[in-house]
């Protein structure tokens, strides 16, 4: 009964840190809003962090875009090839890259190299007084720190899922036609047909809100950062842990929405 | 000019400032002593705004800081600069960028303007030419003169200074020391210093306060403080192990 009682009171506190932890989290977001409205409007910061989150990120979403076309294309041939319809494997390519894998497998991306990043650089800030040396100066940090960065993820992880979508889809072109012997123009006849504009759209959005994820959850990891180096470790782990199921989760939920 | 009446500030069952009262006097450097983690630090953020108190008025000027909202603490604010123990220079900008910040924030300064500023600053507290270098590439003495270059940009009328001579050596630190005394007389600041660096607090102080168990216990002129019969101050000023302050 006494461990019964111990479990159930660390299932309360547990649900308790949580639910303190995504209100906060709410607030954040309701300030930066609040903050991004007004001005001045620091275009050179959010230029700086679209070229972090956006330009510097593009080998690495060409990378892992072109592999996931790729090995979508190689499992689907094995699958349809057991009915004779491997003339889907293009559509299909076409319509998980842009529907699902190029949104998701970007953020989770941008989640690993930016997300982290933006932890770890407003939690060393953070320990290192220089968050308060902005409020010394009566500068809102939200507004320096927090607003650019939402900015520049919101509109380049969609950016970048374009560039996502377009390199699945040549990979699996090529693995499809060229080491698969799919004709080519059966390939093409089928994305064209099968995959509306509506399906690149759609994935767009999950994109954006992506970016909004990732990065309002790093930064307020950073932001609350306590203690030193540890707890700026700690900060970033979690903003990774904390933003890549988040994002999962919402897929799901943008997805039934959406299709 | 500052005045703290009867401060309260506890951290979860820990009470750092237990009642504490304070007055600190316009165009002179007040130092405040007292062992480290006493609180010390957590007293002069709530001078500046930075944390709010439990009970117990904050005083700047005859406004009670703690009542206002961020808009007006900000314009409150605006008094002061802050050296902080390790300068907390951005570090993602240039010395210059650093010192032309509070500019850039809060005046509409031309470019040319706020860049014979920077310099001005910068040659105050006698460095010159750093404007390029990244606060990565400055020792730690350099830091805090940049620091506090940053502090003075806005020629405020209040600086405080957290332990401003922590982890110098002997020469940097009598450097430091002689610019906080140059920077007070030139600009006619009101300075507030924490410290526990016995050397220094003589140096600099034209008066000394006490912490000691959330409460300031002695306040006067540095005659005064080294003359005192109180336990607790002739202990600080030993060094000695034994005494009323318990070591944990």
């Amino acid at each position: 009964m006494k461990n019964f009682i111990t479990a159930l009171d660390l299932l309360g506190k547990t649900m308790m840190r949580g639910m303190e932890e995504a209100g906060s989290i709410a607030v954040l977001f309701v300030s930066v809003v609040a903050w991004s409205v007004r001005p001045p409007f620091r275009l050179k910061d959010i230029v700086k962090q679209m070229e972090f989150v956006g330009v510097r990120s593009i080998f690495l979403v060409v990378l892992t875009g072109t592999f996931i076309g790729m090995v979508m294309a190689l499992q689907g041939y094995h699958g349809f090839r057991m009915f004779g319809a491997e003339s889907l494997v293009g559509s299909t390519v076409a319509l998980g890259m842009t529907r699902e894998l190029g949104p998701v497998i970007t953020a989770l991306m941008i989640t690993g190299r930016c997300g982290s990043a933006m932890a770890a650089e407003l939690g060393t800030m953070r320990v290192t007084e220089q968050i308060d040396a902005l409020y010394v100066m009566a500068a809102n940090p939200v507004k320096h720190l927090i607003v650019p960065r939402m900015i520049a993820a919101i509109i380049m992880v969609p950016m970048l899922t374009v560039v996502s979508d377009f390199v699945g889809i040549v990979g699996g072109y090529f693995v499809g036609v060229h080491l698969l012997h799919i004709n080519s123009g059966v390939f093409m006849a089928n994305i064209t047909k099968l995959v509306d504009l509506n399906d690149i759209y759609n994935g767009l959005v999950k994109a954006a809100v992506f970016g909004l994820i990732l990065s309002l959850i790093g930064c307020y990891k950073g932001f609350n950062t306590k203690g030193g180096a540890e707890g700026v470790g700690r900060a970033t782990t979690e903003s990774v842990v904390l933003s890549s199921v988040a994002i999962l989760v919402s897929d799901y939920f943008l997805t039934a929405l959406m299709f | 000019m500052i005045r703290l009446i009867e401060v309260h500030k506890s951290f979860g069952p820990q009470k750092v400032l237990d009642g504490l009262n304070l007055e600190i006097e316009r165009g002179k450097t007040t130092v405040i002593i007292g062992r480290s983690g006493g609180g010390k630090s957590v007293l002069l953020k709530h001078v500046i705004g930075l944390l709010k108190p439990d009970s117990g008025q904050v005083l700047i000027d005859g406004v009670d800081i703690t009542k206002l909202n961020d808009r007006e603490l900000n314009e409150i604010r605006k008094k002061f600069g802050m050296l902080f123990q390790e300068a907390a220079l951005f570090d993602s900008m240039t010395v210059g960028e650093n010192v032309a910040f509070p500019l850039r924030e809060h005046t509409k300064m031309k470019e040319d303007e706020i860049r014979d500023t920077v310099a001005e600053r910068l040659r105050v507290v006698g460095l010159k030419g750093v404007e390029t270098k990244m606060p990565s590439e400055l020792s730690g003495g350099m830091r805090k003169r940049v620091g506090l270059a940053r502090a003075i940009a806005l020629r405020p009328q209040i600086v405080l200074f957290d332990e401003p001579t922590t982890g110098l050596d002997p020469v940097m630190t009598e450097a430091v020391n002689q610019l906080i005394m140059d920077t007070q007389r030139s600009f006619d600041l009101t300075c507030v210093v924490i410290s526990h660096d016995v050397q220094s607090i003589f140096r600099i102080g034209q008066k000394i306060a006490m912490l000691h168990e959330g409460r300031i216990i002695a306040c006067g002129t540095p005659d005064v403080i080294e003359t005192s019969d109180n336990p607790v101050i002739r202990q600080f000023l030993a060094g000695s192990i034994e005494g009323p302050i318990k070591i944990m």
